[in-house]
This record gives structure tokens, C-alpha cells and sequence, in this order.
């Protein structure tokens, strides 16, 4: 080896050396480069799942009968579905699927039995909260077969069939914009709300004005209500922007009311930006306070029911769901937008993102230094 | 009553004392010099009479304020200068103005009097990251004096700058001391606190060995000085080790021997540079803070 190729490695090592120095003395970088593929790994491969069973379907039946639950039976056992108890009227299970608490109804027309007895081949409706395509594509699937499959397993009647009639509610093309676009604003609102939040009290530090905001009369609270309310503005110029290309470019169609949604995301736009607030108190550096935020982004976007069926996920995964603000956005803007809910139907939803941004801002109030001690 | 009154103040970080049975009083209207070599505790007092630190050990008050308890209150009535630029590089002199003047709930006209007083109209709009160290220095001593405040804490305010500023800068610490305002300021600058303050405190690893006025800390250090004229680095030379002699320096007049004895110095000078003049004069600030750093790691030794 040539002296020049030697001085080169020695600086070569010198510059390695340093820096596994650094690494060693910032822990919370390295805990997050060990960190992150542990969540992703848990992510990805517990969690998620693109074909969810045990979805939770509601049954309209007008005449109950041996037949009808041979069929429910026989839908059951497809492990797809998880149905109520109890019967309902057509209206409750309308208000059920509307509300996102069932995603599938299955209706019983009225003789259906009689129907079926005399070969009169009767349709079994079945009506699917088709928002999310994903989600319902294979649970359709089982039921367009099941005419097929129990055709002649009716015992004394060799001639029995029935048909199956698919409505696809509030997305009749399965077209995935619909569900996508509309969900988009919750999913940027977090990403941006939070990384520009989450630098805002560091950066303070780091450039060396938070001593002056620290001799100044200022109050906690008012340093932090004082970053997030600009913030909130842009939120909704985000939001303006995304409906626009949801109305004309992607043509989602507009069921329910903007005017709902905009007062409901106020909430929204508030915890992400406690959130990013709280992260901010707590990281050392800008650098770290992004690392939190991506912390924050990665189970918001998958266990939320933005990419993957929030109902294919196991319990565990279905509960850091809740405690997110982005799956229970997603279900306002999704259920106000392309399915009319009403405000009566989505403040169900709103409750856990106010619990969620108070607890963000007791945190950062609490963690905010009024000194440099 | 004193603005600044302090008992046995002291602060550690990681079990190490920084400063340490810190008493001091300075009285309403005075200029006060915090004086110590790099890391020997003045930042740290300073940020503690702000309330910026919480003291681990005694008390203290501020304008009549307790440091720990009555903070909120502290905050309204103290200025506060830091040694590095502590505003907002990103909004101009004017924007950095009013948003200090909002903050204590200031009318408009109070901007337009600063930037007269401290000759910022013309970089109004210029952003502060712009500035050069000296405009710098002088916004943040106008946005500390935008609300009139009791006690004006300066943390190093003239490192770094030109003479002018600091000229600048020593003319508005005096009009404001002249109205009752208390300064407290911490330099490196000895010439400065010989012409300016009233009194001065010197810091050594956290413990304050002298405090009074320039005089009476000379006085007290008990040394004597004695400048032999015209003479060059050869008598400096010569100079150091002899008996008597603590400190040479060399000067733009001569050399300058500094001891304990004015009798051993005259000795020693007619000793190396019997052909030159010698006469004694008064020693300097910083041989005495010489002195006292060489006593004081002799007796912690």
C-alpha cells in the first residue's frame, strides 16, 4: 500500500472512528435506528393483513327459518363474518352500516323461504360499505360462491337455489380514490402538523432565543398556544387544497357536509399539533424532535385504517388504532363525505381526539422548562 | 433597599459546584462588574439572578423579588442581555422590536424612541442575522430596555465588538444607571470596568474573592508596581524569577514588575536595568486578579 493510500485510511479511520463516537453518546438516534425496524417489523408483519375476516355484519331477516340460517351458517363458517345476535329492522341496519359499525347487511326479502322451497330462486341482498374496496373484496367474493356452494344441500329439496344481490354502498365502482383522496387530509394534516410543531421549541434552544423567551414574562401556555394557532390556519389551506383536487380532479363524490367536516377537523389539527408540541419539549435537538415525529407517523398511517383494513388487524394492533387521531379522523371524514353521516353519527369519534390533544398539551406544559436548569 | 441582594447563593451541575456562598448586595443605580477568568461562574450567576437557574443553595432577591418564588414578577422588572444573540435572526430589527414590545405590553411610539436612541431606523427593515456583532449587540440592549427595566443584567454585551459600539453601548449603561437603573455586567474588558463601574466582584472557580470599587480591590491586594521605562524584552526576561517579582510584563513604556514589596521591586530594578528610569506606579486590575487566583489555588492547595 502506496503512503498516500495509508494517509488515506488513517483519515478514513479517523473520520469512522468519530463518528461511532458521537453515535455511543446520542442514544435516542441510535435507539431509533434500532427501533424502527423492530416497529416495522411488528408493523408489517403482525399487523397488517389484507384480508380481514370477523367482519361485523348485521342480518335483516323477515321471516326467520331453517333456510335463512343454513345460509347464515354456511356465511359464518366462512370465518368472513362476525354477524349480531339479533335480527334488525332495515333501517337499523342502514343507520349500522352508515355509522361504519357493520360493514356488511344481509337481507332476507320477505319469502324468501317460500321462494327458495319452490325454486322460485329468491335473492339473498346483501349491502356493503364499499368505501374501503380492500376491505370487502374477498368477504364478497365468499358470498357470490355460497349460491353455488350450497346449491342441492338442502335437504328434501333438490331444486332450491338462491341468488345473491351485491349493493355496494357509497362506492358502488369500488374505485379506491374515493376512499384514499378524502382520507389524504387526515394523513397530511399529521405528517405536517406534527414535524413542524415537533421542531418548534427545539429550535428555540437551538438557536439560542429561548433564553430570551425564558427572562421574558411569557407563560408556558401561551409560548405553546402562540406556535400551535398559525399552524391551524395552514391545516386549513392543506385541506382546502386536497378537496379541491377530491371535487376536481379525482371527481370523489361529496355526499355529506364540508362545512362538518372543517368544524371537526379543528380538533384534529389541534392534537397533531400538541403532539408535535409535546415532542418538541422533549427532544434534545431538531434532529431528534424528527425522529419522535417519525415515530408518530409510521403507526398513524398504518394501524389507522388509511392504508390496510383497520379490521384485518389483531386486537392489539386495533387498540393503538383508537388511541391514534388519524383512525378516528378517518372515520369522520370518510363517514361525513361519501357516506352523509350526520353530526350525531360521527361525534362518537371526536371524543378520543379531544381526550388525545389534552393530554398532548398537559404533557408539553408540563415537560416545558421554565428554566435551563 | 438594594436591587440585588443574594445570601450564600450556589449551583451545582452533576454533583460539580459552580458557584458557591455567593453574597452580594448591589445597591439602586449602581454599575457593577462581574469580573473572572472563562467558567468560573459569572454566566451561571447571572442566569440565576434572571431566574433563568434555580439556585441550589441560599437565596436571593431581585428588585425585591425572590428568585425562585416570585419569577413571574422577576421577568416584568429585569433586562436582560446574553453573551450570545438571544433574538430572532430571521425577523428584522423592527419585527424583533415589536415583538418585545408586545410581549410587555408596549405602545408603538416606544419603537420609534428605540431605534432613534440606539440609531436603528436605518436597518429597520434589515433582518437581524444581517447585522454585524456590533448592531446585533445594540438591538438586544434596546429590546432589554424597551420596557424600563429595575435591574439590567449584560452577560459579556462587548465581546467581540468595536470600540465605537462599546463607546455606544458604556453611554447608554450610564444614562440608564443615572436614572436608577442597576447594571450589572459581566466582561473581560478591564479597561472598561476601570472607567465605568462602580464596583466590581472578582470570580474564581465559583467563589467570589474580592468585591469593592477598583481602588479599594488594589488596595486590598496589598501589591506595589514599579515601571521601568524604555526597557525591552531583555529586562522582562531578566526580570522574572528574581526575588520579590510575582508578575512582568512587558508595556508599551517599559517593563512592568509587580510583588508584594515596593522596596524588593525598586531593588530589582536597579538590579537588571541599573542605566534606566523606574518609578513606581500603581498595579493593574489584572495583576492583582493574578494575585488573587495565585493565592487562592495556594490555599485550596
Amino acid at each position: 500500500m502506496s503512503l498516500r493510500m495509508r494517509a488515506g485510511m488513517r483519515r478514513l479511520l479517523a473520520i469512522v472512528a468519530k463518528e461511532f463516537i458521537q453515535m455511543r453518546r446520542d442514544r435516542l438516534t441510535f435507539a431509533m435506528m434500532i427501533g424502527i425496524p423492530i416497529i416495522q417489523l411488528t408493523l408489517f408483519g403482525f399487523a397488517i393483513n389484507t384480508d380481514p375476516k370477523h367482519l361485523p355484519a348485521a342480518i335483516v331477516v323477515h321471516e326467520s327459518s331453517a333456510w335463512s340460517r343454513a345460509i347464515i351458517d354456511a356465511a359464518a363458517r366462512t370465518g368472513y363474518f362476525d354477524f349480531l345476535d339479533r335480527s334488525l329492522s332495515h333501517q337499523q341496519a342502514d343507520r349500522l352500516l352508515r355509522r361504519g359499525e357493520v360493514q356488511f347487511v344481509l337481507e332476507f326479502p320477505e319469502q324468501f323461504s317460500r321462494k327458495l322451497v319452490r325454486g322460485e330462486h329468491p335473492s339473498l341482498l346483501v349491502m356493503a360499505d364499499a368505501t374501503d374496496p380492500v376491505t370487502i373484496g374477498n368477504a364478497l367474493g365468499v358470498l357470490a360462491t355460497m349460491p353455488e356452494q350450497l346449491a342441492g344441500r338442502f335437504p328434501g329439496h333438490p331444486n332450491a337455489a338462491f341468488g345473491v344481490v351485491i349493493h355496494r354502498q357509497y362506492n358502488p365502482e369500488g374505485i379506491t380514490q374515493y376512499n384514499i383522496v378524502p382520507a389524504l387530509m387526515g394523513v397530511i394534516l399529521t405528517m405536517t402538523m406534527v414535524l413542524v410543531t415537533s421542531v418548534a421549541i427545539t429550535r428555540e434552544h437551538e438557536r439560542g432565543t429561548m433564553e430570551y423567551l425564558l427572562v421574558s414574562p411569557v407563560h408556558p401556555i401561551e409560548v405553546m398556544m402562540g406556535k400551535l394557532l398559525p399552524y391551524i390556519l395552514v391545516g386549513y389551506l392543506q385541506v382546502a387544497l386536497v378537496l379541491l383536487a377530491a371535487i376536481f380532479l379525482f371527481h370523489v363524490p361529496i355526499r355529506g357536509s364540508i362545512g362538518l367536516v372543517l368544524a371537526l377537523m379543528l380538533p384534529f389539527i389541534a392534537a397533531n399539533l400538541a403532539m408535535g408540541i409535546t415532542f418538541s419539549t422533549m427532544a434534545r435537538n431538531q434532529m431528534q424532535a424528527m425522529q419522535m415525529s417519525f415515530f408518530f407517523f409510521l403507526p398513524s398511517i398504518l394501524l389507522s385504517g388509511f392504508m390496510f383494513p383497520f379490521r384485518g388487524m389483531p386486537d392489539w394492533a386495533q387498540w393503538l388504532g383508537e388511541a391514534l387521531p388519524l383512525t378516528h379522523f378517518l372515520r369522520i371524514v370518510r363517514g361525513v363525505l361519501l357516506k352523509q353521516a350526520q353530526a350525531t353519527e360521527v361525534l362518537v369519534e371526536l371524543w378520543p381526539i379531544l381526550i388525545f390533544f389534552l393530554l398532548a398539551m398537559v404533557v408539553a406544559v408540563v415537560r416545558y422548562r421554565r428554566t435551563l436548569d | 433597599m438594594n436591587a440585588i441582594e443574594v445570601v450564600g447563593l450556589g449551583k451545582s451541575f452533576a454533583d460539580q459546584w459552580v458557584v458557591r456562598d455567593l453574597t452580594l448586595s448591589i445597591r439602586r443605580g449602581e454599575i457593577f462588574a462581574f469580573l473572572g477568568p472563562n467558567g468560573s461562574g459569572k454566566t451561571t450567576t447571572m442566569r440565576m439572578l434572571s431566574g433563568l437557574l434555580t439556585p441550589d443553595a441560599g437565596h436571593g432577591f431581585c428588585v425585591g423579588h425572590d428568585l425562585v418564588r416570585e419569577r413571574q414578577a422577576l421577568r416584568e422588572r429585569i433586562g436582560y442581555v446574553s453573551q450570545h444573540f438571544s433574538l430572532y435572526e430571521d425577523l428584522t430589527v423592527r419585527e424583533n422590536l415589536d415583538f418585545v414590545l408586545r410581549i410587555h405590553g408596549k405602545a408603538r411610539r416606544v419603537r420609534e424612541k428605540s431605534m432613534d436612541r440606539f440609531g436603528l431606523r436605518l436597518l429597520a427593515d434589515q433582518l437581524a442575522g444581517k447585522l454585524s456583532g456590533g448592531w446585533k449587540q445594540r438591538l438586544a440592549l434596546a429590546c432589554a430596555l424597551v420596557h424600563r427595566p429595575d435591574v439590567l443584567l449584560l452577560d459579556e454585551p462587548t465581546s467581540g465588538i468595536d470600540p465605537e459600539a462599546r463607546r455606544f453601548f458604556w453611554r447608554v449603561i450610564q444614562e440608564e444607571a443615572s436614572t436608577g437603573c442597576t447594571v450589572m455586567i459581566s466582561t473581560h474588558y478591564l479597561d472598561e470596568v476601570q472607567q465605568y463601574c462602580d464596583r466590581l466582584a472578582y470570580l474564581m472557580h465559583g467563589r467570589m474573592l474580592i468585591i469593592g470599587t477598583v481602588h479599594e480591590v488594589i488596595e486590598t491586594s496589598g501589591l506595589a508596581a514599579v515601571q521601568i521605562l524604555r526597557a525591552g524584552f531583555e529586562v522582562a526576561r531578566k526580570a522574572e524569577h528574581q526575588p520579590g517579582v510575582e508578575h512582568v510584563a512587558q508595556t508599551t513604556s517599559g517593563v512592568l514588575l509587580t510583588g508584594p514589596d515596593l522596596k524588593s521591586l525598586q531593588a530589582c530594578a536597579a538590579r537588571i536595568a541599573p542605566a534606566l528610569p523606574a518609578e513606581a506606579v500603581a498595579p493593574r486590575l489584572e495583576e492583582v486578579f493574578l494575585h488573587l487566583a495565585r493565592s487562592d489555588g495556594r490555599n485550596a492547595a
